[in-house]
């Protein structure tokens, strides 16, 4: 375990040092510096400060820990690995990710979760504990958003969420307002197959911020989903 | 390097930040000028600038021009116009630092003026009228005079190069004042050059801008029909035309000015249950739809005694709002905020077409 000091370091020379450091490595002094730890496998970072936009971008299987705020575009197209980030999270968290998953303590900015996507084993997660902003899971075409909105006094999702989302699954404890959904999405009381999917997920979300396992499932979830029988009816034509 | 908006296309964001100070304690523009630094990347060295209120508190009777021309033949032909309409207090070099960042900077110099009386009496203008028209005058008809900026007790100060360069340049660390916005160029579609760069400004009014404005066409044929020209070569200066129209011409509050440029989708409005705001709204998107600015972007708008943010309603570009103490800090990135104050306070993200207004205590500006 080393720590490293990147005050005013610009950011390849911060991934470069990166790279040729130990496994596990804590940054400190962080402030701004852009891409941070992006296309990384094998490392443990631990990042003190704020980390500039496109964190772990195309991540590979490293693992960060974020102990502040973290600004837009987090894990843009990671592929698999963690993201952990102890406070909120900026725009377009997770911007078309197709593997790897992202915990957020607290809220997440417009568009989180846009254009995720899935293939076969690799199903990228995203958990966002407070409330999200609006256009949440836009495009969103595979993987797993789940919306906690824990301390936000009920608030979960802003405007237009789901808009343009073709696949994947968004679940939310309590529920979301239907009117602010596009008509191709279905919402529904999650079953309890619904549950086992994320019960795992839910309890080490839960052990890394510290929060009872309870407090999370004291409330019924509600699933969003896309129609998916004929997604693009009178999106050009009717069909 | 004539071309104008939509005539040339130089492929690409850009970087916002601002201070203000609630109780209007004076700052100097050394922490503005720093926040520039870990946004660095968002700007490629096309234009750099910063607009300071309460820098002038000797002068803040008088409107201080601060100019741009080719060469010392337009600065003399334009002072002889200056002197037809103005009462010319104090005339001088804008005070710079040669550093090797910034070259080829044009003549620079600064006027402080007041409108002569007999003029206003005869053209039956107020003054700020007055001052907005002689401004408009000489950016269309004087080739190669520029005026970048024309409040009272406030300035623009921009140039071709990187903001924390520029605020070098400009000696902005010599300067004093309650509130200061910065902004990092990264053009889209339009050149760079001294006059592209932001802050755009008119009277005390300015605008700092991330974004690209998709409907800047439509916009400026709208506003030119009230004299306002468009003639900088860039999308952001009709952002200023409007917010001069909308605030100074037909006198709405700075929320309804947002409620125009960044009106709430129909859909948004019908599902509102405030039955006055739900009025208000179709009111304002009814009368003022060519006003509506579509396309991405981040602004801060600069006024004698405050400051607003605003992002487009699809926020598609970023903004960040913190606060310590007496001060609001804005930016583009967090890591800017947290360079003019590590401990920033209640850090957060302004929805889209959601104003943020600060405005420093009544008398302490």
């Amino acid at each position: 375990m080393m720590t490293v000091d990147v005050t005013g370091l610009a950011f390849d020379a911060l991934n470069e040092k990166l790279r040729n450091s130990e496994t596990e490595v804590t940054l400190t002094g962080c402030l701004g510096q852009r891409f941070i730890a992006s296309g990384m496998k094998d490392k443990k970072i631990t990042i003190h400060g704020i980390p500039g936009n496109a964190l772990g971008a195309y991540l590979n299987g490293a693992s960060i820990t974020v102990n502040g705020n973290a600004q837009d575009a987090v894990g843009d197209t990671m592929n698999d690995g963690e993201i952990i980030i102890h406070g909120n999270i900026g725009d377009a968290a997770g911007y078309a990710m197709r593997g790897g998953k992202i915990y957020i303590q607290g809220n997440a900015g417009y568009r989180a979760g846009i254009h995720m996507k899935a293939y076969k084993e690799k199903i990228p997660l995203m958990i966002i504990g407070g409330s999200a902003g609006s256009f949440l899971g836009e495009y969103q075409a595979g993987g797993i958003i789940i919306v906690l909105g824990l301390g936000t006094n009920g608030k979960l999702v802003s405007n237009f969420p789901c808009t343009g989302m073709h696949g994947g699954k968004i679940y939310f404890r309590g529920e979301p307002p239907k009117s602010a959904f596009p008509h191709n999405i279905c919402l529904r009381t999650a079953t309890e197959d619904d549950m086992k999917c994320i019960q795992k997920q839910l309890a080490e979300y839960a052990a890394i911020f510290g929060i009872p396992q309870d407090t999370i499932l004291n409330t019924p979830f509600t699933v969003a989903t896309p129609d998916s029988k004929n997604p693009y009816q009178q999106m050009y034509v009717a069909n | 390097m004539n071309c104008i908006e939509g005539q040339v296309r130089i492929p690409s964001g850009c970087a916002i930040a601002a201070v203000i100070s609630k109780d209007g304690n004076r700052m100097t523009g050394e922490k503005i000028v720093a926040s520039m630094k870990p946004m660095h990347d968002r700007s490629n060295g096309l234009g750099g600038g910063f607009a300071a209120y309460g820098i002038y508190p000797e002068y803040k009777e008088f409107y201080a021009l601060h100019m741009f021309f080719n060469d010392r033949t337009t600065r003399k032909e334009c002072e002889t116009f200056l002197k037809e309409r103005f009462e010319i207090v104090k005339s001088e070099i804008m005070p710079t630092r040669k550093i090797p960042a910034i070259t080829d900077e044009p003549v620079i110099w600064r006027y402080f003026v007041a409108p002569l009386k007999s003029q206003l009496h005869n053209l039956q203008l107020d003054e700020k009228e007055y001052v907005a028209r002689t401004v408009m005058k000489i950016n269309c008809e004087m080739p190669g005079s520029f005026v970048f900026s024309s409040g009272k007790n406030m300035g623009a100060f921009k140039a071709v190069g990187f903001p924390e360069d520029v605020g070098v340049f400009y000696k902005l660390d010599e300067y004093e004042g309650y509130s200061w916005t910065a902004h990092g160029r990264y053009p889209t579609n339009t050149p760079g050059w001294w006059g592209g760069a932001h802050p755009f400004t008119l009277l005390d009014y300015s605008i700092v801008h991330n974004g690209e404005i998709s409907s800047y066409d439509a916009n400026r044929r709208f506003i030119e029909m009230f004299g306002y020209k468009c003639t900088l070569q860039t999308d952001t200066e009709v952002i200023t035309y409007i917010m001069d129209y909308l605030v100074r011409v037909q006198k709405l509050s700075l929320g309804e000015a947002a409620s125009v440029i960044a009106a709430p989708f129909w859909s948004t409005i019908k599902h509102k249950t405030d039955l006055y705001d739900k009025q208000k709204h179709e009111y304002l998107r009814t009368v003022f739809p060519s006003l509506l600015i579509t396309g991405p972007f981040s602004i801060v708008f600069g006024f004698n005694g405050g400051l607003m943010a605003l992002n487009d309603r699809l926020k598609l570009r970023s903004m960040v709002v913190g606060e310590k103490n007496d001060k609001v800090f804005i930016a583009s990135e967090e890591a800017a905020i947290r360079v003019m104050e590590p401990d920033a306070e209640n850090i957060y993200a302004p929805a889209g077409g959601e104003p943020v207004i600060i405005t420093v205590k009544e008398g302490a500006f």
